[in-house]
C-alpha cells in the first residue's frame, strides 16, 4: 500500500541526492543539474501534498498552481545560470568551482 | 497505483539521479537527468497530476536538457579523467545528504497525515460537480459527472481565477530572463568579456 509518507520519503531522498552532488561536485554544470533535481524533489513532495489534501473530493490545485510557477522559474533560472556559466568560462576557460577564487579573502 | 509500479518509477528516478551525480561525463550526466525527470513525471502521472507530469517532461525533460546539452558541448567539456578526488567534499556531501533523509524518515513516520493512501482518501468526482462553486462550468461538471478528472482545465481554473496578477508576475520574470541571458551572453566590443 503506497501512503502519502512513501512519497515525502521519495522526495527527500531526491533532494538529499542533489544536496549531495551541489557539496561534492566540482564541475560547475554538474552541480547545476543537481540543482534542477532538488527544485524537482521539493515538487514532488507538492503533488503529493495535493493529491492526498482533498477539496470537495478534488485534489488542492492550489498546491498544483504553485508547482506551475516553481516549474516557469526553474525553466528561467537555467537559462540565467547556464549564461552565466558560459561568461564564466569566457573568462576563465573551466567549469571547475575552484577556478572561481576572486572573491575568496 | 499499484505499489509495483511506485517502486520501480521510485527506483528510475532515484537511480539515475544517483548517476547524475557519481557520473564523469557531463553528457551523460545530463541524459540520466533527463531519464530521473521522466520517471519523476510518471509519479507525477501516478499521483492524478496529469498537467504538471506533461509539463514536467516538456519542460525539464524537453525544454531544459537541451539547453543542458547545447551548453556542455559548445563549452566542449571532457570527462574528468585522472583527477584525484578530494574527498573532504564527498565525506561532507554524503553525510549531510544520509542526515537529511534519516530526519525526513523520522519526521514522515510520526506524523499521521503521512498515512493516508489512494484508497482512504479516494478521489469522489461525481459529488465534486455540485459543490466546486465558480467552477462549475459546464465543460468541468460534465467531465466530473462522466467520472474523469478535468486535470488540465481545473488548473487553468484556479491559475487565472485567483492567481491571475501572480501569472503576469511570472510572465515578467520571463521576460526579464531572456533580456538578462542576452545582455550576459553579449561580447562587449573592446571590453574585458
Amino acid at each position: 500500500m503506497i501512503t502519502l509518507g512513501h512519497y515525502l520519503v521519495v522526495s527527500g531522498m531526491l533532494f538529499a541526492l542533489g544536496l549531495a552532488g551541489v557539496i561534492a561536485r566540482r564541475n560547475i554544470i554538474i552541480v547545476y543539474m543537481c540543482l534542477e533535481m532538488m527544485l524537482s524533489a521539493a515538487n514532488l513532495a507538492l503533488v503529493g501534498f495535493s493529491r492526498f489534501h482533498l477539496v470537495n473530493g478534488l485534489p488542492d490545485y492550489t498546491a498544483q498552481s504553485l508547482v506551475f510557477f516553481t516549474i516557469t522559474v526553474a525553466a528561467a533560472e537555467v537559462a540565467v545560470g547556464l549564461a552565466i556559466i558560459v561568461a564564466l568560462f569566457r573568462t576563465k576557460q573551466s567549469v571547475d568551482v575552484e577556478s572561481v577564487t576572486k572573491l575568496q579573502g | 497505483m499499484p505499489s509495483l509500479l511506485f517502486y520501480l518509477l521510485a527506483l528510475i528516478t532515484l537511480g539515475f539521479g544517483f548517476m547524475v551525480v557519481t557520473g564523469r561525463n557531463p553528457v551523460t550526466c545530463a541524459l540520466c537527468l533527463a531519464a530521473s525527470f521522466t520517471g519523476l513525471a510518471a509519479l507525477f502521472i501516478g499521483l492524478d497530476a496529469y498537467f504538471i507530469g506533461i509539463i514536467q517532461i516538456l519542460v525539464y525533460a524537453g525544454a531544459v536538457m537541451v539547453l543542458f546539452l547545447f551548453i556542455i558541448m559548445l563549452l566542449d567539456i571532457k570527462a574528468e579523467e585522472g583527477k584525484k578526488l578530494n574527498l573532504a567534499p564527498i565525506i561532507s556531501g554524503v553525510l549531510v545528504a544520509v542526515l537529511l533523509v534519516v530526519q525526513i524518515a523520522a519526521v514522515v513516520s510520526s506524523t499521521g497525515i503521512a498515512d493516508k493512501t489512494s484508497e482512504n482518501t479516494p478521489l469522489a468526482l461525481s459529488e465534486a460537480s455540485g459543490k466546486i462553486g465558480r467552477a462549475a462550468l459546464p465543460t468541468i461538471t460534465n467531465d466530473l459527472k462522466e467520472g474523469t478528472l478535468p486535470d488540465a482545465k481545473l488548473i487553468g481554473f484556479t491559475l487565472f481565477d485567483q492567481y491571475g496578477f501572480h501569472l503576469q508576475v511570472i510572465g515578467l520574470l520571463l521576460l526579464v530572463g531572456t533580456i538578462g541571458v542576452v545582455v550576459l551572453s553579449k561580447r562587449e566590443k573592446g571590453g574585458a568579456a
